[in-house]
């Protein structure tokens, strides 16, 4: 137990997770190329038409994934923060430092291509609903954590105060979540939702949560990748970076 | 499979700039990302190999 515990926390130092991020980065660029195939394929040749929306729907199978991403990203995003800003450990700050910038592009897209969706369906690019301006916010959150940490010289001073910011920032997620019940929006209803079965055809369902994994694993392996430029960066001054680079 | 022909295809239903929009959207920032991280990446070991060479030199000027 005690051995267990020691061993986990080892990857705690920016020294040993270094490696082991390089390590990993090309299994998850497998999954995400594996099941984004998959995905596209099952988006554009297997999923069947919509008996409503026509071909147009199938823009849900790059919007619900991005979506989903913008605000998982940022829970974990706070998650690592606050668990720098609680034990004072430098890998997590830097990991929500990696990771901002992923949940930033995913909160540009899922803004994006709802405003690519809302034009043809709702007849407008944006509307000032609840559930499009609540993603808005979250985008503006990754922007300002990314912008506050950028302004603070001190990265350990940096990592506190955007940690602060990340976790009051979280209340915006359930937010987001709810908005399409809590108020009247253009937005329709959640298409999946953990009390009822799904309101969609089983290819489309699965072609989505394909998609969902791709997103996911493309995530991990670009903020790893990022991860690991930032822990040279702000080692640089180690005796272990400079034995890092050969 | 619904298309007929490959224009069929392209064409979307008549939704095309909206639903090639969107993919392609995605398509271009997430390539563009991995792309950038890794050039921060080898930017941050190119500077630091730098600085090596520069150690290296200084200290055998000094041994000298």
């Amino acid at each position: 137990m005690r051995q267990s515990i020691i061993h986990w926390f080892k990857f705690a130092s920016p020294q040993s997770f270094y490696p082991l991020a390089g390590r990993m980065i090309p299994w998850f660029w497998a999954a995400a190329a594996i099941s984004g195939i998959a995905g596209l394929w099952i988006s554009f040749f297997v999923a069947p038409t919509d008996a409503q929306q026509g071909e147009g729907y199938r823009i849900i199978f790059v919007h619900v994934p991005a979506s989903w991403m913008s605000m998982f990203i940022y829970l974990v995003m706070a998650f690592w923060a606050g668990l720098g800003l609680a034990l004072n450990t430098r890998v997590s700050a830097m990991m929500a430092q990696s990771l901002a910038p992923t949940g930033a592009l995913m909160a540009a897209l899922s803004l994006l291509t709802g405003s690519l969706w809302g034009k043809p369906m709702w007849g407008a690019w944006w509307v000032w609903d609840a559930r499009l301006t609540s993603e808005l916010i979250l985008f503006f959150l990754y922007l300002g954590f990314m912008a506050l940490q950028a302004a603070i010289d001190d990265p350990r001073r940096a990592d506190k105060a955007g940690a602060i910011l990340a976790l009051v920032g979280v209340v915006n997620i359930p937010i987001i979540y709810f908005s399409v019940k809590w108020w009247n929006t253009l937005h329709q209803g959640s298409t999946i939702n953990l009390t009822k079965a799904p309101s969609m055809a089983q290819t489309m369902l699965w072609g989505m949560l394909l998609m969902a994994f791709a997103f996911w694993m493309y995530s991990i392996a670009v903020a790893l990748m990022r991860v690991r430029a930032i822990i040279l960066e702000r080692e640089r001054h180690t005796e272990w970076v400079k034995h890092a680079v050969e | 499979m619904q298309w007929n022909s490959v224009g069929e295809f392209f064409a979307m239903g008549g939704y095309a700039l909206y639903v090639w929009g969107s993919f392609g959207a995605c398509a271009l920032l997430m390539i563009a990302e991995p792309f950038l991280a890794k050039r921060r990446l080898s930017q941050v070991r190119q500077s630091l190999i730098r600085e090596r060479l520069a150690d290296e030199l200084e200290s055998q000027q000094k041994s000298q």
